[in-house]
């Protein structure tokens, strides 16, 4: 045991971080199953049932090894390096996300005291890889897509960063870990609860927002099928295809984990007498309960035209969270 | 641990640097300033100031970086005209060893004093985000403000440029 000793911090990076992988793997899985179901349900189908038995559970499980026995396409034309390389940068993106989820109260990768900093900054990695995989497809509507969606989430990370300032302004701090252990004891003490009505004007703008980010409908115009065909992906087959999308599911959780930290208590129960039931339970519960929604609006609303989404943005989302701000940050200061 | 990961990062940012004008692409030139600026916040990092680490990355290689791709994607430069004449590259190489020499020469007169605070490793808390902000709104509060009248003063130009009729 002593000869491992120094590299205990590296041994237990390494399993979190393979354990943070399975856990990515399980999720999408399940939420593109979920994903499938929902809207069948929503227009009155019933989706996949015939694989697995009940519901059609392993649909997904067979379409992922579909997916990896496919062979892999690159276009004569790309440019080779860049279009493989691509996919695994909007993975890193998503996957780095993770590290500073607290699952529990002794359970995070690194609670360093930027987290929410952190989480802002390295999701511009996605960017990159998306405007970095519409170019190199050499293809007009990958590279429309992913124009698109590059400003579409260069507009949009405005209005996130200014709403999760709010319960970091209320907090006093930036670490993840430190947000969750202040919003302690029943859920009136929830963040989104505080200050009324400013954080959960703050968490209602952090979410619509948050849709744009992780590009899903109403906000879905880089992918839109009806003119882009598949947006920035259009050229992916196989394995890869598989990266970016299992790459969107991660977002999707990545993002509503972080609204379930900041704005929802995180790993606490609601009611200080369910506080047996572990954190995990909770924390991924909250997180679930915010994907379920997003599937929701994704199957309920009609897609936004490129000059509304940047409307809603510049000229709703914003103010609004200026405003929001500052009458925060005069509550914080009489508060004491 | 720390010269190890310094030795690599540094071998990074120069080789990424060098790349930077070495590609004929453009594109692939911006996505090595990317790798260079994202190496840097990992020096950052290092140096015990996560905060500007994260501004680094949200600024540089977010925003900037995505945008200076946009022109360039825009514009739809393939490849930078090859050629230009013999007497230029040779006029170049003069200019660049000159460049050299001078930079060589002004460095060595600089001798950093051991106690200048140069090579003091920071106090505890330096580069946290309490202790940035402190100095930005006490000691820097006038450049500070100075700063965003600029970048106001430069969002309203680009507004009323772009827009013909306001």
């Amino acid at each position: 045991m002593n000869v491992l000793e120094p590299y205990m911090d590296l041994i237990l990076s390494v399993v979190y971080l393979v354990g943070v992988l399975m856990f990515l793997t399980i999720f999408a899985l399940l939420a593109v199953w979920l994903e499938r179901k929902v809207s069948a349900h929503l227009q009155d189908r019933l989706g996949p049932m015939m694989t697995g038995g009940w519901h059609g559970w392993s649909q997904t499980i067979a379409d992922a090894l579909k997916l990896i026995l496919k062979e892999d396409i690159i276009p004569a034309v790309a440019d080779r390096k860049l279009f493989r390389l691509a996919p695994y940068l909007v993975f890193i993106g998503s996957l780095a996300g993770f590290a500073v989820l607290p699952f529990a109260h002794n359970l995070i990768g690194s609670d360093i005291n930027i987290g929410v900093y952190y989480v802002i900054a390295i999701t511009s990695l996605v960017v990159i890889g998306i405007l970095m995989a519409g170019w190199a497809s050499n293809n007009k509507w990958a590279l429309y897509g992913a124009m698109r969606a590059a400003a579409q989430m260069v507009s949009y990370e405005i209005p996130v960063a200014l709403s999760l300032l709010i319960p970091v302004l209320m907090a006093g701090t930036m670490s993840m870990q430190t947000i969750v252990q202040n919003q302690a004891g029943g859920f009136w003490n929830w963040y989104v609860f505080q200050s009324i009505p400013f954080s959960l004007v703050a968490f209602v703008i952090y979410f619509w927002a948050s849709l744009a980010e992780v590009n899903r409908t109403p906000f879905d115009i880089p992918e839109a099928e009806s003119e882009l065909v598949a947006g920035f992906h259009v050229e992916y087959s196989g394995m890869r295809f598989a990266v970016f999308f299992l790459a969107e599911y991660g977002n999707m959780f990545v993002v509503s984990a972080i609204a379930a930290t900041v704005f929802l208590g995180g790993w606490h129960a609601p009611f200080t007498f369910l506080d047996f039931i572990p954190g995990p339970i909770w924390f991924i519960g909250k997180s679930m309960g915010l994907v379920l929604v997003q599937l929701w609006l994704r199957w309920t609303l009609p897609r936004l035209r490129v000059d509304q989404l940047m409307h809603v943005c510049w000229k709703i989302f914003l103010p609004f969270s200026f405003a929001n701000l500052l009458l925060v940050g005069l509550w914080v200061v009489l508060k004491g | 641990m720390e010269a190890i990961f310094f030795i690599i990062l540094s071998i990074i940012i120069i080789f990424s640097s060098m790349m930077v004008i070495l590609k004929k692409n453009p594109i692939a030139s911006v996505l090595f300033l990317i790798l260079a600026l994202f190496s840097t916040a990992a020096m950052y990092v290092m140096l015990m100031a996560p905060f500007i680490a994260a501004i680094q990355i949200i600024v540089y290689a977010g925003a900037i970086m995505v945008l200076f791709l946009f022109v360039i994607m825009l514009l739809n430069l393939k490849k930078i005209n090859e050629g230009g004449a013999v007497t230029l590259k040779i006029l170049g190489v003069i200019v660049a060893g000159l460049m050299m020499v001078v930079t060589a020469v002004v460095l060595r007169s600089v001798a950093i004093p051991a106690d200048s605070g140069f090579l003091r490793s920071s106090p505890e808390g330096f580069g946290t985000v309490e202790n940035v902000g402190m100095t930005l709104f006490t000691t820097y509060l006038l450049p500070f403000e100075i700063a965003s009248f600029l970048l106001l003063a430069a969002i309203i130009g680009a507004v009323v440029l772009a827009k013909k009729k306001l």
